[in-house]
């Protein structure tokens, strides 16, 4: 008992009060002037804080960071950034300018060049690349935030906001940070005296600013079926061929990317011709692709949850809400945090890409001089050891005598080359010299080979689940990794022997005729499609439109 | 643009001339016409340095598909996977 006394129990109630007296001149009420967004980023923030900006690969809290970018490194420095994506050039410029100076985070696509020179000169240190749920999780254990800098629709006077159709991270950063005594500081596209919906209570928010324009929202899940090639076509057909239909996968989440498109638009074509409506792909977590649309009009899909919203897809998802979850304004709920544990939990199946995989199956989209990261990809595209409810499909790739598991399908969707000309099965990832260039402690693997049960190629598919051991799977995949260096080492009679023991299968074995593959299967080959098949009511971005 | 050339006895004649494919990035056109025998495939491409990949790429689709015929490729980066396909195409077109 002695080591307690006298100790303080409120030091964090204590500062953010320090903080809002500091605050107090500059706001009324609960809100700022966006002209005083700089002045009051600098009286709230304090050196060494752990600071997490929204923004993930869709909904950005721009107007705050560009404000974060410009304060007085000599009044806030050393800040520990928290950021799900580094989208924006802005946020690398904080590390620039002295303002951060260390960042944990889940994926760098756009800055990823930036970042990895920022990181050898030293000028930002890393403390780890994520996976989006691990990263929400630490916000609550050891990486709880000091201030959060958030973005919403719209705001009361009481400080309620609306998230709309993108709620996205918004709760779980606004949780994190409000209940632990942190600074909760929301930029808005506009005030309202009534909010359609309240998605986060105004209690759990401190200070309001409209910001100089609406957040930066990027419309990452729209594929132009145009761009859908015939080898994509052929490699779809072999998914739903070789995995969907003889595992009858109805619970699942598709990546980012045309291949997985490909599928979505050949439900109403091919899958139909197969007879599989209503066998196949019913229950999704996945955003409100546009390229669903097809095989949600033509009776494929009950339900799908969303990670984020997608921009157009407003008008088309609020006339849907049989199967889309929306709220009782009428627009979509989107949750991250929940749909990525949905997706990770009562999925049966991923199917996604991505730029290498060795021969045993191991994944990256790193390369060298890039720190890419991660995203969802990791969370859905492997095995939840803590799952215990049982479905046909998950059952289906038990392995185990004795006490029975199931296990979810984990699937790698990809051509044996890249468009560059790069193989994508190699001998060694890229991953691991960008662990050594970058002093990473770990390098950054995207989904682990043994979580990997399929993987499809323009080649055949490899069932590595069937596989009886390491030598199998290697060559089940030498079978379907065409004439990289990888595919050069496949034995002909061994191919042959695993083709008859049901490990890999060619086209020709799944009754896929190589001649068949062509765009014209797909149920939508243009944006303009889209709009038709939605009875107009998708609307898509200005650069998504050639009409 | 680089120029390649490879070549296979033997083989079975197709019956009639194939056009397939497009001028287009990461595409190829593709022109076969029958020959009495022999295979000579004759590929223009935009992309150098990958004359080892054509070649592994001819020798497992010939292998499996033993033809006599003379082929004209304008490539302008396809992948292996898209100059498969092509051939497939064509072959289907040609028979």
């Amino acid at each position: 008992m002695a080591g307690t006394v006298g100790r303080s129990w409120t030091t964090r109630r204590d500062r953010k009060r320090r903080r809002l007296e500091r605050l107090a001149p500059l706001v009324r009420g609960r809100t700022f002037a966006a002209d005083d967004a700089v002045a009051v980023l600098e009286a709230a923030i304090e050196p060494g804080d752990r600071v997490v900006v929204e923004g993930d690969n869709q909904k950005q809290a721009d107007f705050l960071t560009r404000a974060l970018a410009q304060v007085d490194p000599a009044r806030v420095c050393d800040v520990h950034l928290l950021c799900s994506v580094i989208a924006r050039p802005e946020i690398v410029d904080l590390f620039e300018r002295g303002i951060a100076s260390k960042v944990d985070f889940s994926y760098a696509g756009p800055q990823a060049l930036r970042l990895a020179q920022l990181v050898a000169d030293r000028t930002v240190t890393i403390g780890a690349i994520h996976t989006y749920l691990e990263l929400f999780a630490r916000y609550f254990i050891d990486l709880v935030p000091d201030v959060a800098l958030i973005a919403a629709d719209a705001a009361d006077a009481d400080g309620n906001l609306y998230t709309g159709a993108n709620t996205e991270e918004t709760p779980t950063l606004v949780e994190a940070t409000a209940f632990r005594d942190g600074l909760v500081i929301a930029q808005v596209n506009a005030l309202a005296d009534v909010l359609p919906r309240v998605d986060v209570p105004g209690s759990w928010v401190d200070l309001v600013v409209v910001g100089d324009r609406p957040y930066a929202i990027e419309p990452l899940f729209t594929r132009d079926p145009a761009q859908i090639d015939d080898v994509q076509v052929l490699m779809a057909m072999l998914a739903i061929r070789g995995v969907y239909e003889p595992h009858r996968v109805r619970r699942l989440n598709h990546g980012i990317g045309f291949d997985t498109a490909a599928i979505e638009l050949l439900l109403p074509t091919y899958a139909a011709s197969l007879g599989l409506r209503g066998e196949i792909c019913t229950h999704w977590a996945v955003n409100p692709h546009p390229t669903l649309i097809p095989a949600i009009e033509d009776g494929w899909v009950e339900t799908i949850h969303c990670f984020g919203g997608e921009l157009g897809m407003e008008a088309y998802v609020a006339a849907r809400p049989d199967v889309f979850a929306t709220g009782a304004d009428g627009s979509l709920r989107s949750n991250r945090a929940i749909c990525q544990t949905a997706g990770l939990y009562a999925t049966d199946l991923f199917i996604g890409s991505t730029l290498q995989l060795d021969r045993d199956a191991n994944s990256s989209t790193a390369t060298r001089g890039r720190i890419a990261g991660f995203g969802g990809a990791p969370n859905m595209g492997s095995d939840p050891h803590g799952r215990r409810h049982v479905t046909p499909t998950w059952w289906t790739g038990s392995l185990e005598d004795g006490i029975r598991r199931g296990r979810k399908l984990v699937v790698q969707l990809v051509e044996t080359f890249r468009e560059s000309g790069k193989p994508t099965f190699v001998e060694r990832l890229d991953a691991l010299d960008l662990a050594r260039d970058a002093n990473l402690a770990m390098p950054p693997v995207m989904i682990y080979g043994d979580d990997v049960t399929h993987v499809v190629t323009e080649e055949g598919v490899a069932y590595l689940d069937r596989a009886a051991n390491v030598d199998e799977r290697r060559a089940a995949l030498a079978a379907i990794a065409g004439v990289t260096p990888v595919g050069m080492l496949r034995d002909p009679a061994e191919t042959e022997r695993l083709r008859r023991a049901g490990v890999v299968a060619f086209p020709e074995d799944l009754g896929v005729r190589r001649g068949d593959a062509r765009r014209s299967l797909l149920a939508a080959r243009t944006m303009k499609d889209l709009v038709t098949w939605s009875g107009g009511l998708y609307d898509p971005p200005a650069r998504f439109r050639s009409w | 643009m680089e120029t390649l050339t490879y070549e296979r006895s033997g083989g079975t004649p197709v019956a009639r001339r194939a056009h397939v494919g497009v001028v287009a990035s990461g595409d190829l056109e593709l022109l076969l016409e029958p020959a009495d025998t022999g295979l000579r495939v004759r590929v223009a491409t935009t992309a150098g340095g990958y004359g080892e990949t054509w070649r592994a790429v001819f020798d497992r689709f010939f292998a499996r598909e033993p033809i006599a015929a003379s082929i004209e490729i304008n490539d302008f980066g396809a992948t292996p996977a898209v100059v498969a396909l092509r051939l497939e195409q064509a072959l289907e077109a040609a028979r």
